[in-house]
């Protein structure tokens, strides 16, 4: 793997540029957060006639019990996959291209999985008694069930968020420090307690190399173990078409893909915006888009596996509902499968395609687009047809579903551009440290590094 | 801690032969356990509330055709694959081997609607608590709840008659005695197709037409073990 290319500018300049998203906002930055603000307002109030009124108000039906707000919550826990697990694997692996991107990915998964935490709590048909899934002690001695998958679900979320939250604070710590250091009035009081006196002494420096390498490690397993619980929420039914046992590494490598490309979306997105061309360069596509291609190849085995071990069984049931899904939902299925699987695989293999930041942008966005539409076509035409032919039925999205899922994205957006706005986006530390872990002083013939290395 | 046993374990028979389609049952089943009346709309949604239902095939090609009727009700499954999936425990076991559901403890998470692979379980998508303007709520059981918006429903095997009759057995000092507690759905079937008892009881009338070499059970393969034996039709109506 290549070093990017350097970047000879001064510390100054560096922190300059990198913590240009905190500048003041702008009136365009205005406009997008209440845009942004409009719509979630539009979804708020759609979830209010719905709890005011009923479920009745979805396109929900018996069989079809789930719908939309379990395909948004499949998808958003699915994003939020990936923006931690990069950001470790990379940590671990001492990939040093990771160092401008990993704060957009952290902060992506805090976001995503927080939006995801939402939609099992907008589904329910009695949403005001939603403390019934906690574990409190209470008079009559009822306690949740712990065998439900969605009582893992419950677990596994609220660990994610407080694990991933935690990463994104403590990867964040000397950045907010510098923020300190360069603002004033409330901002440096805020900054200054959330920074909890960090001064850049050697300890500190050791220790926070120490926390963060140790925190990498531990994260990987419980974002493996969130999406795997996810698909247990199909896989330990007995849905024809849900139960299944590739469903949980397949479920991975799913919230991989759409990870890894939301990613590089938002890369696109911020490297535009706050105008990072000079800190994500083509190399940075470059190797996101190799990463990519790796797990779209790996998607579309896990695809061809549940498909053909559906169609070697040959179970009446799994083949009827296989069968209806191919036939109801033929174009859904085709632009699935050619946006997750035969776009990004012809494309990505090509070094001058993988470096065509548009490209990458379309490719990036369409196979989230189809991430989506995976999620759905697994969820719907299972329960659509299930085993009793006699009431099967059909389900399309009603407007409220709709709103809400659209509001998500929304919501995903404007949490996203406050954070962009408040906090450093760059990872401006582990830039500048690269920058000085690569300069080298000539000694003699010799050249050494600056810095000794711990390796 | 009181060991949870049972000298019952209820059950029940449908002869696919004697069933004539009428739909008293499900008349009967609506009348006894509030269940909401829903109307041409609801029903078209897919969101009719009914506890046991008559399905209808056709059978064969014109001019030959026959039709069969199952009356399909939820099938009290030893191992029911709604029970472990319920977040809250609304879905139980009760030791009589009857799948409880508690209303007030149901959040509505619906899940599990989707794993009962026979869709009997129905949800309250509309608010049905007031869908008995004055003077028809006079015709409300005061013995079951009137379920409220938002929560899962589904037949009970017309628990409150087992309760009944359990104080009434309590009292003499006994067990309930065979044909001493029926269904709703049971008692009304003109061609007593639907016979109700304790399986747990060899003698009992339900544990004896068990044993019929016509019967079975629905989705057998999937090994949930309901506690509703089917008996076979003869003949050609029943290919």
């Amino acid at each position: 793997m290549s070093e990017p290319t350097p970047v000879a500018k001064s510390a100054g300049q560096l922190n300059d540029e990198m913590l240009s998203s905190m500048r003041p906002p702008t009136w365009r930055w205005h406009v997008l957060a209440f845009a942004l603000g409009a719509v979630v307002a539009w979804g708020l109030a759609a979830f209010a006639y719905q709890v005011m009124t009923g479920m009745n108000v979805t396109g929900k039906n018996r069989p079809v019990m789930w719908g939309f707000y379990i395909t948004s919550f499949v998808f958003w826990v699915g994003l939020s996959h990936s923006g931690t697990m990069v950001s470790a694997i990379l940590r671990l692996s001492q990939a040093n291209w990771r160092r401008p991107i990993l704060r957009a990915a952290e902060a992506m998964t805090v976001f995503s999985i927080t939006v995801a935490g939402l939609f099992p709590l907008i589904h329910l048909g009695r949403n005001w008694v939603v403390h019934y899934f906690l574990p409190y002690p209470n008079q009559r001695g009822l306690w949740p069930n712990f065998r439900s998958a969605l009582l893992w679900d419950v677990t596994a979320i609220t660990t994610y968020l407080i694990g991933s939250s935690l990463f994104l604070y403590l990867g964040m710590l000397p950045d907010l420090a510098l923020a300190r250091d360069r603002s004033d009035g409330w901002r440096r009081k805020l900054y200054g307690a959330l920074a909890m006196g960090w001064r850049g002494s050697a300890h500190e420096w050791m220790v926070y190399h120490k926390a963060s390498t140790l925190m990498a490690a531990l994260i990987i397993p419980v974002a493996v173990s969130v999406h795997s619980i996810v698909a247990w929420d199909f896989a330990v039914t007995v849905v024809p078409g849900w139960h299944s046992t590739i469903f949980p590494p397949y479920f991975v490598i799913g919230a991989i893909t759409s990870g890894v490309a939301a990613v590089i979306s938002l890369m696109i997105v911020i490297r535009k915006a706050f105008h990072l061309e000079d800190y994500l360069t083509p190399l940075h596509f470059d190797n996101m888009g190799k990463l990519l291609l790796v797990i779209c190849l790996l998607w579309s085995y896990a695809y061809f596996v549940d498909v053909n071990i559906t169609w070697y069984a040959h179970e009446p049931i799994e083949w009827e509902v296989f069968s209806f899904m191919t036939d109801k939902y033929t174009p859904l299925l085709l632009l699935m499968l050619f946006g997750n699987s035969v776009l990004p695989i012809t494309v990505l293999c090509f070094k001058k395609l993988r470096r065509n930041i548009g490209l990458m942008l379309a490719v990036s966005l369409l196979i989230n687009v189809c991430m989506f539409i995976e999620r759905y076509l697994i969820i719907v035409p299972s329960l659509s047809h299930k085993n009793m032919p006699f009431i099967w039925h059909e389900y399309a999205p009603s407007w409220v579903e709709m709103s809400i899922a659209v509001a998500a994205f929304a919501g995903f957006a404007l949490l996203y551009a406050l954070f962009a706005k408040f906090f450093p986006i760059m990872a401006v530390t582990d830039v500048r440290e690269f920058e000085v872990r690569k300069a080298e002083v000539p000694l003699g013939r010799a050249k050494l590094p600056v810095v000794a290395g711990e390796e | 801690m009181e060991k949870l046993t049972s000298p019952y374990k209820w059950g029940m028979v449908v002869d696919l032969d004697r069933c004539t389609g009428c739909g008293a049952c499900v008349v009967a089943c609506q009348a006894e356990n509030n269940v909401a009346i829903c109307g041409k709309q609801e029903i078209a949604e897919g969101r009719n509330m009914h506890w046991l239902r008559i399905e209808r095939f056709w059978v064969g090609e014109y001019p030959d055709v026959r039709v069969r009727f199952l009356p399909v009700l939820c099938q009290h499954c030893k191992d029911a694959p709604c029970e472990p999936v319920c977040p809250v425990y609304a879905s139980y076991h009760n030791p009589d081997g009857l799948n409880g559901q508690v209303y007030n403890r149901c959040v509505g998470t619906r899940y599990c609607g989707n794993n009962c692979p026979y869709a009997v379980r129905v949800f309250n998508f509309y608010d049905h608590e007031h869908a008995w303007p004055s003077p028809l709520n006079n015709q409300l059981s005061p013995d079951i709840t009137v379920r409220s918006r938002g929560v899962m429903e589904k037949c009970s095997f017309c628990i409150q008659r087992i309760r009944r009759a359990k104080e009434d057995a309590k009292v003499e000092g006994r067990t309930i005695r065979d044909g001493e507690v029926q269904t709703a759905c049971a008692q009304t079937c003109p061609a007593d197709a639907l016979v109700f008892g304790n399986i747990a009881d060899p003698e009992s009338r339900v544990a004896r037409l068990s044993r019929s070499p016509r019967r079975f059970r629905l989705l057998e393969g999937l090994g949930t073990h309901p506690s509703i034996y089917y008996l076979k039709g003869g003949g050609r109506e029943h290919v």
